[in-house]
């Protein structure tokens, strides 16, 4: 085999099933002893939020981003036929009829695979997000963190 | 067919079987075959890819009722 290959995916959507997408590929690529990154800015970084309310100090503005995003990867609506929350509950069941990996399942792999999982520290500070409230074990970044990864790439994809 | 392992990832969908193949090869030595069995469709496709992709030779696939059997040789 040649040198190892990357794949770098920028994750910007919030979005459950762009989100489950983008893990797909990662883990693919991964399972293809490519070197892996998956850089999340603005609404992806909500993928990356624990579950539990973690008290950090806060702007107003901060708080109220913070309460109207998605706690974690499990919360996040879907792109189409959302239909306040209904849309969710229906995918998460025909996922499980169909045996497929959920979002956080996902993830799990995703870091088991040794996945780089990047957070943008500029969206960060705009959502008023902390370094507290998001999953350990993950990395941060800026874009010429992500660019290093990303000229060597073999696959870059933006979701 | 000399098979060193088998892999059963039935009921598994995409990514899994690629996933958990190269999991188990890692553990293989060169030379040594893996049997996998899959009922995803997309599998056939997917590690056919894979195996040539990373340097393994497939050495026969079959189906039978809905599940997909492959051979595949460390390279």
């Amino acid at each position: 085999m040649s040198e190892t290959k990357k794949t770098t995916i920028v994750l910007f959507s919030g979005d459950y099933d762009k989100a489950m997408a983008a893990y797909i590929i990662a883990n693919g690529a991964a399972a293809y002893d490519h070197e892996v990154t998956i850089f999340h800015t603005f609404w992806g970084l909500n993928a990356l939020r624990k579950e539990d309310h973690v008290p950090v100090k806060k702007g107003l503005l901060e708080k109220m981003f913070g309460k109207m995003m998605p706690r974690g990867a499990d919360k996040m609506g879907i792109s189409k036929m959302n239909m306040a929350g209904m849309g969710p509950k229906m995918i998460k069941h025909v996922m499980k009829k169909h045996n497929a990996m959920t979002l956080p399942q996902l993830i799990e792999l995703a870091q088991e695979q040794d996945i780089k999982l990047v957070a943008c520290t500029m969206t960060m500070d705009l959502l008023g997000l902390d370094q507290a409230e998001l999953l350990e074990g993950i990395d941060y970044a800026g874009v010429a963190a992500y660019l290093a990864d990303a000229q060597d790439g073999n696959v870059n994809l933006f979701i | 067919m000399n098979v060193t392992k088998v892999l059963d990832a039935k009921g598994l969908a995409c990514p899994m079987p690629v996933v958990r193949a190269r999991k188990t090869m890692k553990e293989m030595e060169t030379g040594e075959i893996l049997e996998i069995f899959t009922t995803d469709k997309g599998s056939v496709a997917d590690l056919t890819a894979w195996a040539k992709s990373s340097g393994h030779e497939m050495v026969d696939q079959k189906e039978d009722t809905g599940v997909f059997t492959f051979w595949i040789k460390k390279g």
